[in-house]
Order: C-alpha cells, then structure tokens, then sequence
C-alpha cells in the first residue's frame, strides 16, 4: 500500500480556527503521544497481525487462495455471515432501544440495567455456549420438547446465532449509552417543544448525534460476531462444511496441521478491518457532505 | 435495515429448506481428532460398497474434536448415527449420562469394539540427541517431555497410564509409580489441552526433547514435518490404546439409519477398511492382516486398561477425578 | 417493576424503549443463564465448596485476576493515549491505524492465541531475542498478560472515541480563556468529561479479560496451580461430565464479575452526578 493516507477526520469547526489554539498541544507533545500510541499498537496489534498474514503467505499465493477457495472454507463463510447478519441488526435495535431509555431518562435501578447488559462480556465463552446447552440440549429445560417436534436448536444455525447474538449483545448499547449521556436532552427537548413527535426527534434529532457511536458499536459488534469461538465452539457440533464457523473452521485446519490453510481463513477475518475502514470512509464522507450542504 | 433482516431471513429459510431436501442418506460420524486423515480415506470406500451392495448413495459426515467434549456434543444432542471415540469412558457416558446406547454396547461388534487399536510411543528430534530409549530416560534431568494435559485430553490419559504401568512394574508398588510420574511430569513445560497442540509444540514451537503421543501420531506427524526428520522410538513396553466405536441406538432409530449405520461399523472390522487402517498407522485388530503387515507395527509387550487399572471408569476415578492422583501430583 | 419507576419526562418512548430493552436481555441473557444459576442450585453446600475453593481453583483465581487487572489497566493507559491520538492529530496511515483497532474482536481467539504463542515462543520472532536474555514470555503468566491486553484492546479505544469526537472544544476554549494552562485543561476539564467511558472501557476490558479462554490456553502452558486460568478448570470439570462443578465455578466468578461492574457503574453514576453539579 503505496498511498499515504491523510486524515479527514478532522471536524469541520476545528478547521476552521488558528494553527495553535486551545484545543491543540505542542508539537512536542504531539509526536511523543503519537509516537506511544504508534509504539504500542505495533507491538500488541501489528506484531500479531503480520505472525497471521506471514504465515498465510508463507507458501506462496497459490496456496492461500487455494486454501480461502475450500468448500468447506467457504461454506464456513457463508455460516458466520448468516450468523452475523442476524445477531448484529437484532443487537443494534437492541442497543438503540436500551440507550435510549437509560440515558433520557432516569428511573431506579438504572445501575443495575447497565450492568445486566454488561454482563455478557463477563462471561466467559465457554460458559455462553454452555447455557444454551442448558436450555437447548437435549438434557436440558426445553430439549424433550423439542426433539419431539423436531426443531433443532443446539448443533444447528439457530444455535450458532444465539451463541453470537449473546456473546455480541452490548456492544451497540454499551458505545451508546455514555455517548448519550454525555450529550445530554437538551437537544431533543427542543425539538419536542418545536412540535416534532418522538420518531421524528429521533431520527433527525438522536441518530445524526450517535452516529459516531453507533457506527463504532456495529463495526465492534460485527468483528465480535464472525470472530467468536469459543461460545459457537460448545453450539456447534463441528459437523464439516455444515456447522463450522470461520475461527471453528481455522481450528480444524490448524489440527490438520494446514497451518497456511488456518492462517489464511484467519486473515480473511484480520481483513474485516478493511470494511471497518471503508464504512468509517463513507460516513465521514456523506458527513462532510451533509455539512457542506 | 428492514431490508437487510428480511435478507437475513431469507437466507436463514433457505438455509433450512437446502439441508432438509436432501435425498441421499446421511450418516453423522462423531469421533476424536487423530482420525480425520483416516475417516477420510474411508468414507470414499464405505460409500463405494454400500452403493455396490444397495444401490443407496450414503454421505458421512464428520465431527472432530476432543473425545470428551464430542460425547459430550452426543449427549446433548448432537445427532450422531456413530461414534468413534478415543476411549470407551466417553461412550460409557452415552449410557450413564443419557442412555442413548445400552449398557453393553462393548460386545456387540468384535475386538471390544475397537476395529483399530494403537499405542503410546515417543517421537525425539532427529538424532535422538538425549539418547531417549525407554520409560526411565524420561525422568531424567535435563529431559524436557511434551505431552497433553491429562485432565482435558483423551490421549493424555493414554500416556500417564503407559507411564504408570511401567513404573508400576520397575518399582513394584502403587507409590513408586506415582513417584515415578510425578517426575516424569516436572519435566514437562507445557500441558496442551489436545494431543495436536501438543504435536504443534513440539514441531512448531520447538520446545521438549520428546513427544509423547499415539503412534499413528507419531507417525503422521513425522510426515507432516518431514524435513524435521523426527524419530520414533518405541519404548520396551506400552499401553493399548483401544479407541471403540458404537452405534449410537436412539439416534438412529429416530433418523431411520440403522442398518446403515450398522454396516458402516461393521465394515470398519473388514479386510479393506482394516488395510486402510494400516495406511494411517493404526494396529489392526483382524488378526490376519496384522500379520500381513507386522514389519510396520514393531513388538513390544502391551498391557491394557482392563487388567491393568480395572477398566477405565476406575482409572478415571482414581487418577483424573478432582482430587485424583494427578491432581495430587501438582498439589503442592 | 417497580424498582424501575421513571421521573417525569417530556420524551417520549420509555415505556417502548424500556419494555423492549428488558424483554430482549431477558429472552437471550438472564433466562439462559439462569440455567446455569439453577444447575448450580442442586448442588449441596459442600460439595459446592470442593468445587469452587479448592487449592488449585483459587490459584487459578489468582491468577485470572491479577493478569486481568494488569492487562486492562495496561489498555486503559495507552488505550486513552491512543483514542486520544486517533481523534485529535493527523499523521500518515492513521485511518489504517484507525481500522486495525477493531482486530482483536474479528480475529477468533484461537488465532490470536496461537500468533501470539508464534512471536513469544523461544523460537519466535520476539521468543529468540528476549529467551536468551533470560526473559520468557510464553508458556508464562507474562503470556497470559499479553494475550489478555491483545483481547481487550478495542474496548478502551472504542469506548473513548465517540466521547473525545462529540467533545465540545468551546470546553477546552473557555477553560484557555480563563487561564487555564494545557495540562490543567486536561487534568480539570478533559478528563474528568472522559472518566465515565474510560472507566467503561477498563471494566469491560477487565471482565472480558476473567473469562477469556481461546487465546490464553496457546500461550499460557496450562500449568496447574501456575498458569492455569479460571475457564479452563471450567473445561476440566465438563470433561468429567461434572456439568454442576463447571457451572459452579462459572457462577463464581459471574457474580464476582456482576459485582465488579455493577460497583463500577455506580462510581461513574457518582462521579457523572458530581461533575455535573
């Protein structure tokens, strides 16, 4: 990548001002922060990232495209998007719903929502797979019944998805809500008293606000998603080609020692980051745009 | 985003309609990680025969993953037809947990149920630098031992218990084998949770002077790392390893497969399934085509589960319950 | 529902937004784990004490813990600098630097595991220089600190972005306009105003870290009563079919982390309540 790439991100009004003003430090501190930040990114997030794409590459393009053009590769693709596709929208509504009601309102136990919605993160994995076999499995609450009626749950697609759905389910509500009540109501009140109804200052008032977050939010919650292990590890069966996600399907290369067939799934996934930076283009974009106009 | 749920809906309905409009039948084979290489080989063949026999198109579908964690997959409902796991503990629980398969399920195929056995060797580093020849070099200082941890691994139990019967014969007594290992173990860096974390440690990592692992193993990953030029050697006596496959009675009933499933464990006993076997560096259990090929399996004395440690679920008790001996060996 | 009785407000939608929100974590997170609470309530009271105080298990405590407070405190350090950066200056391959942030969550923590493991191991690309000057990093609770800091990375990062973007600079003018020197625009203005996130961003980074599992077992060895950590004695007792053992375990170390955050939550509530007035 030849490009140097410049940012964009810097907003409008600040553009606007002096070279030195207020809002910006010295040269001096600049370069040290920046220099910090550069450190230790490269040392605990490009250092890992080139071990995968270095040993994806290691016998050549061929043998990477090779590996990524698997059926079962690409039928492990296929399942985490699906899987995707369903967890991050249901969480995004989700999450939209439950900042919304915690940062303009305020009402008792509110403490105790936040931290009920946290709790997945402090889950660990394995136990997120676990409790749907709890309830799913056929020892478990609902399993008799529904072997009876035949609907599979665990060890089938809709397994996969609860597992990631549970294991994603904060990430939209968790970047919205300090956001939200960091920018306060001030905004929607007025648009209230201005005679617009609540969806209306919501979707003009609310969203162009959150945007930033909720953007994060998705972006987190999908990478979650599709790079979930071990919850989807203990809900799918590990059947070939049929219920094996990406990182599952990683695992199973990487046990047949198809170490470059492993990496290179792998860095399919690393190449999320990609999207992540498209997305971020886009919005900054129709950003600028909506601005201009 | 409307648009894209109801995508994602479609997806999903079509997801469902293509996996249940299949009109071949299918077979789910459950097993444990060292034999994807050699169901592989043999799906192909059994499909082949069945198609000869019956003119039925039979597709096997494969799970792999730790012998425990796969019976537990089965008892939670994990659509099996057949298991082949590593041990026949994790198909007694099919019993005890779930009674998914009758008690004796041990004797209902030939050979305790185990169509191909193996047994615990050492894989060394080209040269055999340590000079590693038996049990007792493993112990020694200075000798680094890679093996899986027993508490998570199928094979792992394998190797303690080799290492336990030998020591139990040197010393003579329940407390030197116990001693015995509790040294072999202080030589031991690293415990992975799999048998093929353990290969990749050793291979990959370049840690430990010797791998303790199956001998089809041991094996497979000579020629996976071919360059490396690992050794075997096989120790002067070891332990049968008997990983035992079984209908699984409830599934079946319920899918309709079982004759099929049936003959797909019966074939596993028969000449080509067992030449097969050979090919991947598994003992065969026919007697005569172990004797055909008995310059690949060299001789050593086995001893077995059963007679040795009265059959695995009092193995499992006394050594790799919580608080067992192997637990008692890292207690400090 | 009483607990959740709102003030008056001129918005509308809570009751929508708020019977929503309770029904959805109901239906995909409480109910589910209360299996897990109800397996453990079989249990009688000893055998739940052999299960979740045993020698080996508090070592195992200890040492989640502890790697875990060190690697989020370690994200909540340059994690801010990082954010801090990202938002605020322009330098070549920032965006790239922008998007990587996200890695930690897409690559599965197998993967991670196993990269990490390939750079720290003795002969790896960091293991063949720092081993023979004596410092080991895989196989050691050092490992587990590095692969519990590469998993929660994003968490800070993430959590401070939107807020650093939506700051008002008239905050940083006003407090320049009346004196105020940098540093103490930074210490009295920014961060108090970024506190709440980044305390979000530590205590999701912390309790992600307690229940990692994927990545820490390549790396860590999976010594016992060393570098064995809480979820995999999770894993030990499922593999003897000791579903109540497992759970018990889990739901330890769930209310330790439920009480953790909910301490923190009620801090940042304070602290949001304090700063405002």
């Amino acid at each position: 990548m030849a490009v140097v790439v410049t940012s964009t991100l810097v907003k409008p009004r600040a553009l606007a001002g002096a070279p030195l003003r207020a809002t910006q430090d010295p040269r001096c501190v600049r370069r040290l922060l920046i220099g910090i930040a550069l450190g230790f990114l490269a040392f605990f997030l490009l250092l890992p990232l080139a071990a995968v794409f270095g040993e994806a590459l290691r016998r050549g393009l061929g043998a990477y495209f090779a590996a990524v053009g698997d059926a079962d590769a690409l039928a492990s693709v296929k399942l985490t998007l699906i899987a995707a596709l369903i967890s991050v929208p249901a969480n995004v509504v989700f999450g939209v719903a439950a900042a919304w009601c915690i940062a303009k309102y305020s009402f008792r136990g509110k403490s105790l929502l936040i931290t009920l919605i946290d709790l997945p993160f402090a889950v660990s994995p394995v136990i997120s797979g676990l409790i749907y076999v709890l309830v799913f499995g056929a020892q478990g609450w609902l399993g008799p019944w529904l072997i009876e009626h035949n609907v599979k749950i665990i060890f089938a697609v809709p397994g996969i998805v609860l597992a990631t759905t549970f294991v994603t389910f904060p990430f939209v509500a968790r970047e919205l809500i300090p956001l939200m009540q960091a920018q306060g109501s001030e905004e929607e009140y007025a648009a209230i008293t201005l005679g617009a109804n609540g969806w209306q200052t919501f979707w003009r008032v609310t969203l162009p606000n959150i945007k930033w977050g909720l953007l994060y939010g998705v972006i987190l919650c999908n990478a979650r998603a599709m790079g979930e292990f071990g919850a989807v590890s203990v809900v799918s069966g590990h059947i070939r080609g049929e219920t094996n996600t990406m990182p599952l399907h990683v695992e199973i290369l990487y046990n047949e020692y198809n170490f470059v067939g492993a990496f290179a799934v792998a860095s399919l996934l690393a190449l999320l980051a990609l999207v992540t930076l498209v997305l971020k283009s886009i919005v900054e974009w129709r950003h600028a745009r909506s601005h201009a106009a | 985003m409307k648009k894209l749920f109801s995508f994602s809906i479609a997806l999903f309905a079509f997801f469902f309609i293509a996996s249940s409009s299949a009109k071949t039948i299918e077979l789910l084979n459950v097993s444990y990680d060292p034999t994807r290489e050699f169901y592989a080989d043999l799906n192909p063949a059994f499909a082949a025969h069945w198609k000869a026999q019956t003119g039925d198109i039979v597709v096997i579908k494969q799970s792999h993953g730790g012998s425990g964690k796969q019976a537990r997959g089965v008892i939670d409902g994990l659509q099996a037809d057949v298991v082949t796991l590593a041990l026949a503990a994790d198909i007694d629980a099919l019993y005890d947990v779930a009674q998914l398969i009758p008690g004796d399920w041990q004797q209902r195929l030939p050979h305790n149920a185990s169509p191909y056995t193996s047994t615990i060797v050492f894989l060394v580093r080209k040269g055999n630098p340590k000079a590693i020849k038996d049990w007792g070099d493993l112990v020694k200082p200075g000798v680094s031992v890679i093996t899986p941890n027993p508490k998570t691994s199928g094979g792992a139990r394998w190797n303690y218990l080799a290492a336990w019967a030998y020591a139990r014969r040197r010393a003579g007594n329940e407390a030197g084998a116990q001693k015995f290992v509790a040294n072999l173990f202080k030589n031991v860096p690293v415990l992975d949770s799999g048998a093929r974390g353990s290969t990749t440690t050793f291979a990959q990592r370049g840690i430990g002077d010797v791998l303790l692992t199956w001998e089809n193993e041991a094996h497979l990953a000579q020629k996976e790392f071919l360059t490396e030029g690992y050794e075997i050697v096989v120790p002067a006596l070891s332990i049968l390893a008997e990983p035992p496959v079984c209908l699984v009675d409830k599934n079946v009933k319920k899918k309709g497969t079982q004759a099929v499933a049936q003959a797909y464990l019966e074939y596993l006993f028969s000449d080509e399934a067992q030449r097969i076997a050979v090919r991947h560096f598994y003992r065969p259990s026919s007697p005569a085509i172990a004797l055909k090929y008995a310059q690949h399996f060299p001789q050593l004395e086995l001893v077995t589960i059963d007679t040795e440690f009265d059959g695995w679920t009092q193995a499992q008790k006394t050594h790799f319950a919580d608080g067992g001996v192997f637990d008692q060996i890292y207690a400090r | 529902m009483s607990l959740l009785r709102k003030q008056h407000s001129v918005l509308p939608g809570f009751g929508l937004s708020l019977g929503f929100t309770l029904a959805y974590l109901g239906l995909i997170v409480l109910v589910p784990l209360s299996a897990a609470f109800l397996k453990t309530a079989g249990m009688s009271w000893g055998d739940f004490i052999a299960a979740v105080a045993s020698p080996r298990v508090m070592a195992a405590y200890r040492l989640s813990f502890f790697a875990s407070l060190a690697a989020a405190s370690v994200n909540a350090f340059f994690g801010l600098i990082v954010a801090w950066v990202l938002v605020r200056y322009a330098f070549p391959g920032k965006r790239i630097l922008d998007a990587l942030v996200d890695l930690p969550f897409a690559l599965p923590t197998a993967v991670a595991g196993i990269a990490l493991t390939a750079i720290y191991a003795k002969n790896g690309w960091l293991g063949q220089w720092l081993e023979p000057q004596g410092v080991k990093i895989a196989f050691t609770e050092i490992g587990v600190f590095v692969a519990l800091t590469f998993i929660g990375l994003p968490f800070v990062v993430r959590t401070l972005q939107p807020v650093l973007e939506e700051l008002q600079p008239e905050l940083e003018e006003a407090a320049a306009s009346l004196g105020a020197n940098r540093w103490q625009t930074i210490a009295r203005v920014l961060l108090p105003e970024l506190f709440p996130a980044l305390l979000t961003g530590f205590a999701l980074s912390f309790a992600r870290a307690l229940g990692e599992y994927g990545s820490v077992v390549f790396i860590s060895g999976n010594m016992p009563m060393r570098t064995e950590i809480v979820p995999l004695l999770i894993i030990t007792k499922l593999e003897q079919y000791d579903y109540r053992g497992a759970t018990a375990i889990a739901v330890v170390m769930l209310t330790a982390s439920f009480g953790l955050l909910l301490l923190i939550n009620l801090i940042q509530k304070w602290s949001r309540r304090h700063h405002r007035v």
